[in-house]
């Protein structure tokens, strides 16, 4: 069960896609016309190379999001569209976050780190860069804890989605 | 594979062959010379018709496949050239024509450079296609020609696009002209859900107020004969969009003509009383169905579609059906019983007659009154085009189409400019039926340079150009919801029609007077010398009624002129 803010309603949208070009803006364009606000966008090669896989996050309301789906899934490009905002998936996003960090502080930052499960990747006098591996709310509640530190900039990679157990996504 | 098969270009010409295109109107330039010289050194029988501006070359396709249910071909030079099928594209889109546009391209390696004549066709027109190719490599052409084709003419047609650069259709092909598709993505529902068939017999047998409503998927399945077995049958008053119109003979006594904005008062009536909706092959566009929360509010709504995204996108139903029409039809007609409705159909019959289309004779020349006559001197067997605007509707009204492929007409695009072209391409394809083409002043202008394609091949078409100097529904509009302040629909300057078209070559008549109506159709119905034109000086300011203000329901119908002032509409235009 993906859980988000109540107030906005996120989805997650997963595409099995031929990998032709122009896939990605037949997409695209059928979520701009319908006013439907991209949050993320996950495109990389499936594990079968003629193919690739997407996952699409974004907010709107329901009824216009299946319809959405619909209309991506009769692309001629398109094998399938699967909204999983209620299906049983496991969702996963990495996030860097690059923050300004002396030797002063440098333990008590560490520490948010090690609670959190995630790594510095990178170290120098004066700053840090945390990767960070979970869902999306994990991520967001490190920012907020690591938000006392000076945040030089933040990169999230956006949503991957697959569904447990056998069922292919 | 033939020894004279050497380029990509020669290879497209023999795909298209195999395809059994007839025609392809285009408009040469640069990028596109190796295809044009392809169409010599083939020596095919596909013939090329030179039009005057690609609009037309797309309108004309476009007519084609709507008169004959085949797909044509479009060819055209890259930038300027392609970018002026865009209108005739979406026009095809949004009216699920069939057609493959084949438009060159300036060389690979200098795409994205801003080359001479060069635009990205492939974007521009992404949202407006079923589906589009850029060619990389020329052996590729035969297995994309085929995937073209299979995608524009199955399922729910649509314009397929072939962007082929100059280097590609020139190249040397080595390839299999036989390749076969590559398609995992595009699945067509071939099988039928049984259970949904029983579940509507179900719905339709327990009706007692019963109306069916056929689109144009109807008519794409060749669901006609089928729709009036079955309608017969059970006694089901038909009523058809404007896209539909012939799907279901309309002088038929079950036949409610059109139905929606400016449809007859009957059919929608009939839509606001009815029990059960059963709607085969139509998208509830929003012309039809007025303010979607009250339509058919009494009524189970049945919805046969072969198109699963259209299925709850405007109106929710209660039983839904993905299938092509007529397979759908062919199975649900063994499970319906024989039914009379014959109350129902004595309770629409009284509408008929209390609410019937008209026009008043007396006065200034009408536009009713001319296709009215049109219509009793072709006994309802021409095939009809039309273009964009009040015209439109009145020949939508007083035109009765009584077979299937009769009638062209831009229906979800509105595209003004439409039915002279479209008319000539229905012409190639039919060259022995009579084609009358009913367009405005305002419309007419848009593409009349197509006058020189009509009279070079001799076409049996008949140019009815109802003049009343104005965008008249504009006008009208601005009439009845803008305090009639007139703004931009005052064509002064108009030329002198009949001139104009002699000056093509094209026998010209003018209409004036209501005396004279039956004897100059007459003599323009009896010449058959090629393309001729009726002008005809139709009164300025008559205005389409029955209307339905722009998302008002159905039944806020206005059956004449309203006495009071109107509020603006709230829907689209």
């Amino acid at each position: 069960m993906i859980t988000e803010n109540k107030n906005r309603e996120i989805h997650a949208v997963s595409v099995y896609v031929s990998n032709k070009p122009g896939a990605l803006a037949r997409i695209a364009q059928v979520f701009s016309r319908r006013g439907y606000n991209i949050e993320s966008l996950v495109v990389s090669p499936a594990f079968d190379g003629n193919f690739s896989r997407m996952t699409i996050s974004c907010s709107g309301e329901i009824n216009g999001l299946g319809q959405i789906i619909k209309q991506v899934d009769k692309l001629v490009d398109v094998i399938r569209c699967v909204d999983h905002t209620n299906d049983n998936s496991v969702v996963k996003e990495m996030g860097l976050i690059k923050i300004e960090v002396g030797s002063n502080d440098r333990s008590e930052a560490l520490q948010i780190v090690e609670h959190y499960g995630c790594k510095t990747i990178d170290l120098s006098d004066d700053s840090m860069i945390i990767q960070v591996v979970g869902n999306p709310e994990k991520i967001d509640a490190l920012e907020n804890m690591i938000g006392k530190f000076k945040i030089v900039e933040l990169v999230r990679t956006g949503k991957v989605v697959m569904t447990r157990g056998k069922q292919v996504t | 594979m033939p020894i004279n098969i050497t380029e990509g270009g020669q290879a497209l010409v023999k795909c298209l062959e195999n395809e059994g295109v007839e025609y392809i109107f285009g408009y040469s330039g640069g990028a596109a010379i190796p295809i044009f010289d392809a169409l010599v050194t083939t020596e095919t029988n596909i013939e090329f018709v030179l039009v005057r501006h690609e609009q037309g070359a797309v309108h004309m396709a476009d007519g084609y496949a709507r008169a004959t249910g085949k797909p044509a071909v479009v060819l055209v030079t890259s930038g300027p050239g392609a970018t002026n099928t865009l209108t005739g594209i979406m026009t095809a889109n949004m009216d699920s024509v069939p057609m493959i546009v084949i438009s060159g391209q300036a060389v690979s390696w200098m795409l994205g450079k801003d080359a001479f004549q060069e635009a990205d066709i492939f974007g521009i027109t992404m949202p407006v296609v079923k589906h589009s190719y850029l060619v990389k490599e020329t052996n590729d052409i035969p297995r994309i020609t085929r995937e073209a084709f299979y995608i524009s003419t199955t399922g729910r047609p649509g314009p397929v696009l072939i962007d082929i650069p100059k280097d590609v259709s020139a190249g040397p092909f080595t390839g299999d002209l036989r390749a076969e598709m590559d398609l995992p993505g595009y699945h067509i529902q071939t099988e039928i859900d049984n259970d949904k068939i029983l579940e509507i017999a179900d719905v339709v047998s327990r009706a007692k107020k019963p109306v069916i409503l056929a689109g144009h998927g109807a008519m794409i399945a060749r669901a006609d004969e089928v729709l009036l077995a079955f309608a017969e049958k059970a006694n089901i008053p038909v009523t058809s969009t404007l896209l539909g119109k012939g799907v279901f003979p309309e002088s038929h006594r079950l036949s409610l003509g059109m139905l929606g904005m400016h449809g007859t008062a009957y059919a929608n009536k009939a839509m606001c009383e009815c029990d059960v909706l059963i709607n085969v092959g139509s998208r509830f566009d929003d012309r039809i169905i007025g303010k979607a929360e009250q339509f058919c509010n009494n009524a189970t709504i049945v919805h046969i579609d072969i198109d699963a995204s259209e299925v709850g996108k405007m109106i929710q139903p209660q039983i839904t059906c993905i299938s092509d029409a007529k397979l759908a039809l062919d199975e649900l007609i063994k499970h319906i019983p024989v039914m009379e409705n014959k109350d129902w159909n004595n309770h629409l019959d009284h509408y008929k007659s209390a609410f019937p289309l008209k026009f008043k004779r007396q006065g200034g020349l009408k536009m009713q009154h001319i296709i009215d006559e049109f219509n009793k001197q072709t006994n309802g067997l021409a095939c009809v085009s039309t273009d964009v605007g009040q015209h439109q509707m009145w020949a939508a009204q007083f035109y009765k189409n009584e077979s299937r492929y009769d009638w062209l007409s831009s229906g979800g695009a509105g595209t003004m400019g439409f039915g002279f072209p479209a008319s000539i391409g229905a012409a190639f394809g039919r060259p022995n039926d009579i084609h009358i083409c009913f367009v405005g002043d305002g419309g007419f202008q848009m593409t009349f340079f197509e006058l020189a394609t009509a009279a070079i091949h001799k076409l049996p078409v008949k140019i009815v150009v109802l003049n009343n100097h104005y965008l008249g529904m504009v006008r009208q509009w601005q009439e009845l919801f803008y305090d009639d302040r007139k703004s931009g629909v005052d064509l002064e300057g108009n030329p002198d029609f009949v001139k104009l078209a002699e000056s093509f070559g094209v026998k010209g008549f003018n209409l004036r007077r209501p005396g004279d109506v039956k004897r100059i159709i007459s003599d323009v119905l009896n010449y058959n010398e090629g393309p001729c034109l009726l002008n005809c000086e139709v009164e300025k300011t008559d205005n389409v009624y029955p209307m339905v203000p722009a998302g008002a329901a159905l039944e806020d119908m206005l059956v004449e002129a309203p006495k009071e002032k109107m509020t603006k509409p709230v829907g689209s235009t």
